[in-house]
């Protein structure tokens, strides 16, 4: 029995230490860091984490499918995508986001959630359960072969761009004006306001940057998926959210860290479980998810110390 | 002797179910099922009110609790000779027994408080937004094993064959009980303490209240009528397990918000509300008659409606309908008065 296990536990440990597992773990961490900053950065300034991240991406989805369907071009398709999301952001921020700015945690994520279901429910209505599909970048889906890896170009694009991401928000974050009200606003959104911060405009520019990395996900999440129905992109926001939460939410980089974390754990996990066990992929996912949360109820990367309980 | 304000907060929702009930039996068969449904619906917001109103922590894994709940009564109460037909690989114990309807719904609402101590012992310990992804992972986790474990339960099949005992007046009775329990709770020194905590953390742990303890109870007892409640449900309609998943969340959650999340009258009308709404449009989805035409909405309109109405009611008042009070006779009361006040010589 005991040697069984020890040799399904080394099965287990070869398989997850598969170079080839890596990989793909890691092109799933960089798409879900993305996610993560979106809705770290909405958080961070707003205090309000948005549950209906997934259907801005979902509606991004949708707007590259009907561009593929029509025979676009792909750089309509992204353009309209980019559109769609960022068009949707500003809405949602304006409708949703602004008038509950200074209630409780609770309540406005009750209210994304309710937000979520309406987009949800609204893309059920007009493209039907089933969804539509999106072709236009299959041939990133392709793999090519280096050193005996089967790495999908997709892989590749994804890490480059997440990398370019992140280093243009620093870029932003560090060295622009915009930048600087916003982090003064996530540190204490009252008292930036005193000093000068608008408070309108650091808000609606950190929900479009959160925006633009949706549709930047949307991208590439159909490239892999290419079947984009109304539920697009849900179970990864669920993941996400827990990633983020994992990884402390009240600062940005715990934040990505986290998600990153938790899509590369997703990735390792289901690369290395045995087939009769993949099926319990999210089981074992949000087991650990709960079993940090038990350990560092502030956050996995946050240091001791310094973190702030605001909720 | 009951007071005043006894009467109408336990009263007022019980009247509103009796009401509901009885408006129900004056109804054709087929119009009798929405009048059932929103019943069953007031028990589930009920139970998930006993936690989320009282403690003030949101939580968006109770549905795991109808869950487990649905599958045990489900599971049990089949005819044993019907089993195998969609469950073949229970375990042995559940493959070999049969129970009656009364038994069956009380084991859903044991599973459902155990499977909530159990995991309210870790989870409790957790707040603010921790708390919340912590029981979206439980919902996560619970809705992954019934989906595929296949020696508890049906996993992807459809609960058929099912005795449908959940008729008017066992859901009225369902319903009538879990509001009886979530009154004594609210009433009792543990309900008492656990609003404490609620209104002021930080003074309620100076006069010695546990808010580990009594948020645990809570859990528990909320587990134990969502179970219940799941029992009901799983009597009531051929279910499956994504008939017990996000969307059964969101419209709960959707129902305890829009009627007003801290009260017990909150928790009625929003349901009762909710689930009107949701019939009319229903049956609008079936083409419905209005001063002689006929007027279509598409299928779907009705999740469009609610989530609408729910992030309009967290916009404008996010008290929810009822402005999260219980019912009272006060207002009433005190209009009274000076006139009678008045008439004394």
């Amino acid at each position: 029995m005991s040697t069984l296990l020890a040799s399904g536990l080394t099965d287990f440990l070869r398989d997850a230490r598969d170079l080839q597992v890596q990989v793909d773990a890691i092109g799933l961490g960089a798409i879900f860091a993305l996610m993560a900053v979106g809705i770290g950065l909405v958080f961070g300034v707003l205090r309000l984490v948005n549950f209906a991240y997934g259907q801005l991406i979902m509606a991004g989805g949708f707007a590259l499918a009907f561009a593929s369907e029509r025979g676009w071009h792909v750089g309509v398709g992204i353009a309209l995508c980019v559109a769609v999301v960022l068009a949707l952001s500003l809405a949602m921020e304006r409708a949703v986001f602004r008038p509950l700015r200074g209630q409780s945690p609770a309540v406005m994520l009750t209210a994304t959630f309710a937000v979520a279901f309406l987009l949800q429910s609204i893309a059920l209505l007009w493209f039907g359960p089933l969804g539509k599909t999106a072709t236009s970048l299959a041939q990133l889906n392709r793999p090519v072969s280096v050193a005996g890896l089967e790495i999908r170009k997709i892989t590749v694009v994804a890490i480059l761009t997440a990398a370019v991401c992140l280093a243009l928000l620093v870029v932003l974050l560090s060295r622009t004006s915009i930048g600087l009200h916003m982090r003064a606003a996530a540190m204490d959104f009252q008292t930036a306001r005193l000093v000068g911060v608008r408070a309108n405009m650091v808000s609606a520019v950190a929900v479009l940057i959160a925006g633009l990395l949706a549709a930047v996900v949307a991208v590439l999440l159909t490239v892999q998926f290419p079947t984009v129905t109304p539920t697009f992109a849900l179970r990864e926001t669920i993941l996400v959210l827990a990633g983020v939460v994992v990884g402390g939410m009240t600062r940005l980089v715990p934040a990505t860290l986290g998600g990153f974390a938790i899509g590369y754990v997703s990735g390792v996990l289901g690369g290395a479980l045995p087939t009769g066990q993949s099926q319990y992929l999210p089981s074992f996912v949000f087991g650990l998810v709960i079993l940090v949360l038990l350990l560092r109820p502030g956050g996995l990367f946050t240091r001791g110390g310094q973190v702030v309980e605001r909720v | 002797m009951i007071g005043s304000r006894t009467l109408a907060e336990l009263g007022g929702p019980v009247a509103l179910v009796v009401g509901a009930a009885l408006l129900g039996t004056t109804v054709s068969r087929s119009t009798e099922i929405y009048f059932i449904s929103a019943l069953v619906a007031v028990s589930m917001v009920v139970a998930l009110y006993v936690f989320v109103g009282n403690s003030g922590v949101l939580s968006f894994g109770h549905i795991s609790f109808v869950a487990v709940g649905a599958w045990a009564a489900g599971v049990l109460s089949v005819p044993a000779q019907e089993k195998p037909a969609f469950m073949p690989y229970l375990f042995g114990f559940l493959r070999d027994r049969t129970v009656g309807n009364v038994p069956s719904l009380l084991v859903a609402g044991l599973v459902g408080a155990a499977l909530a101590l159990l995991v309210g012992l870790a989870l409790m310990r957790l707040s603010g937004l921790a708390a919340g992804i912590a029981t979206f992972a439980v919902l996560e986790i619970t809705n992954n094993i019934l989906r595929y474990y296949e020696k508890i339960g049906p996993g992807l099949n459809t609960f058929s064959s099912v005795p449908e005992t959940t008729d008017l007046r066992q859901a009225t009775l369902g319903a009538l009980a879990i509001i009886c329990a979530a009154f004594a709770y609210q009433r009792s020194r543990f309900g008492r303490k656990l609003r404490a905590t609620r209104e002021d953390p930080a003074a309620a742990r100076a006069v010695g209240i546990s808010i580990y303890r009594q948020r645990l109870v809570a859990f528990t007892l909320s587990g134990f009528l969502a179970g219940l409640a799941g029992g009901l449900y799983v009597h009531f309609l051929p279910i499956n397990v994504d008939s017990l998943s996000l969307e059964l969340t969101f419209i709960t959650l959707a129902m305890l918000v829009i009627g007003g999340v801290t009260s017990l009258w909150g928790a009625v009308v929003g349901a009762l509300a909710v689930s009107a709404l949701d019939s009319v449009l229903a049956n609008a989805e079936n083409g419905l008659d209005v001063l002689g035409r006929t007027l279509e909405v598409p299928a779907g309109t009705r999740i469009v409606v609610v989530s609408m109405l729910m992030a309009l009611v967290l916009i404008v008042r996010p008290g929810g309908l009822t402005g999260g009070r219980e019912l009272s006779f006060d207002p009433l009361v005190r209009r009274l008065r000076p006139r009678a006040a008045e008439g004394r010589p």
